[in-house]
């Protein structure tokens, strides 16, 4: 499966899509196929940020020096 | 009388008669450091004077590897020490076990030397500064779990973005075992790439509460750090070693929690700005196309035709359909696709002209009629409008 993009690398890449949408210059077949991409993104990072629930872990070490992540109170 | 005493029977002759002594045995002296030697082996030799007069004086490596500062020539300090002799080379001198620095204390000293030493290898350069990500998923803390600090910055993550996860890495953040223990948090982070920026710090204190921060090992740590640190320790006023050598430095714990990551209300605010501009764009860019589809239609199609060329009247006919079909395609399939993905779209349309009114009127052969030479009186024609077609005959012309 395809690793899911971070909310970092689709506003990076919509970031970059404006900008080529605004400077101009591409086939029109492009030019709609940019911006529906950017809709996209727009859509999926406002999803991102509506969907997320604050995960606070606090990482503890066992008796043979292991680390795992437990939820801190 | 005896005779004569060899040179090392009056040698130690005079050593037992000093160390017999109740003063020379234990006492502090207070002086400046001259010739400041640190032999490889560990020991420290230099002399200790004031306006009158100087003293030899040695620290063994056992004692000199407690030093918090480095000596260095003029120096005021206080020395705790026994006056020995030295017996093979006739002479005494100070063996020091202690050293103060003498006035300003010894941790500012260690902590200025510690500065200029990490800033001379290049440790605090800007060069070397690694620029923050905007939107972290996922953002280690090495800190205290029970402090203020660990609270404050939990309330402000929160209150800003639900977005990032937040691993704490719970360390010791004052005390001998401080150190050790950060460094073990930041490498932890490192070391299974669990991280894509890290906070440590601690709440306000003395300047012994926030030494941890001021530890070499810690800074080198923060140096050697591939995920960027932001180092947060204290209030405003307190600047530490490892404030230096972060990657960002933030007055106090809550200002880091508010430098990490953006607040959702403005990522909002430019996501929709964003929106605007991708709309802005494709309209501009539409209307561009437009009219270099429409000269470029002109030329082709009539500089063909007048020239009388058959053949190449032709090929342009048929590069004509073929654009003509290949737009209408990709208009349709798009404008399906926009109706749904965003309001307001209409407006930017190219099947918005004929939405406005235009059609398009084909001939016979379903070519585009674009001259009225390219009908008689009585032809079935076919008018295209924006949702459907219509049959019509020409009945004039």
């Amino acid at each position: 499966m395809r690793e899911k993009k971070t909310f970092e690398q689709t506003i990076t890449e919509l970031g970059e899509i404006v900008k080529k949408l605004e400077n101009g210059g591409t086939p029109l077949s492009e030019a709609m196929e940019l911006f529906e991409k950017g809709v996209k993104y727009t859509k999926e990072c406002n999803k991102m940020l509506d969907e997320a629930e604050q995960k606070v872990k606090i990482l503890l070490k066992n008796a043979n020096g292991e680390i795992s992540a437990e939820d801190m109170e | 009388m005896k005779d004569a005493f060899t040179i090392t029977e009056i040698n130690e002759y005079i050593r037992n008669r000093l160390e017999s002594d109740g003063v020379l045995g234990n006492l502090w002296l207070k002086g400046e450091i001259s010739n400041f030697k640190a032999h490889s082996s560990g020991h420290l030799y230099f002399t200790l004077k004031d306006e009158n007069s100087v003293l030899r004086a040695v620290m063994f490596k056992g004692s000199a590897s407690s030093l918090l500062f480095t000596p260095e020539d003029g120096m005021k300090v206080l020395a705790k020490c026994s006056v020995r002799v030295y017996i093979a080379g006739g002479s005494y001198q100070a063996y020091v076990t202690e050293m103060k620095v003498d006035g300003i204390g010894d941790l500012h000293v260690a902590f200025e030397q510690l500065k200029a030493k990490l800033a001379e290898e290049g440790l605090f350069d800007v060069s070397r500064k690694k620029p923050l990500p905007r939107f972290p998923k996922r953002i280690g803390i090495v800190t205290s779990p029970t402090g203020a600090a660990i609270r404050d910055m939990l309330n402000i993550l929160g209150r800003r973005s639900k977005y990032p996860e937040i691993y704490v890495y719970p360390v010791l953040v004052q005390g001998s075992d401080a150190p050790p223990q950060i460094i073990e948090g930041i490498r932890f982070f490192n070391d299974t790439k669990s991280a894509d920026v890290i906070i440590t710090g601690r709440g306000g204190g003395s300047i012994e509460d926030l030494w941890a921060f001021n530890d070499e090992g810690v800074a080198r740590e923060i140096a050697r750090s591939e995920i960027p640190i932001i180092s947060a320790v204290g209030h405003e006023i307190d600047f530490t070693i490892a404030d230096f050598v972060a990657d960002l430095r933030a007055a106090t714990p809550s200002e880091a929690a508010e430098r990490v990551v953006a607040d959702d209300i403005e990522t909002k605010e430019r996501l929709k700005t964003a929106m605007d501009k991708l709309a802005m764009g494709l309209q501009n860019n539409v209307a561009i196309k437009r009219s270099v589809v429409q000269a470029l239609n002109m030329e082709r199609v009539f500089a063909g035709l007048e020239k009388g060329i058959e053949d190449r009247r032709l090929k342009t006919d048929q590069l004509a359909d073929n654009l003509l079909r290949a737009a209408e395609l990709i208009i349709e399939r798009k404008m399906q696709q926009l109706k749904t993905s965003a309001a307001g779209l209409e407006a930017l349309s190219p099947l918005a002209v004929m939405s406005r009114g235009y059609s398009i009127a084909f001939g016979k052969e379903g070519r585009p009629i674009v001259s009225a030479n390219d009908v008689k009186i009585g032809d079935n024609i076919t008018v295209k409008l924006s949702d459907g077609e219509i049959g019509a005959e020409v009945t004039n012309k």
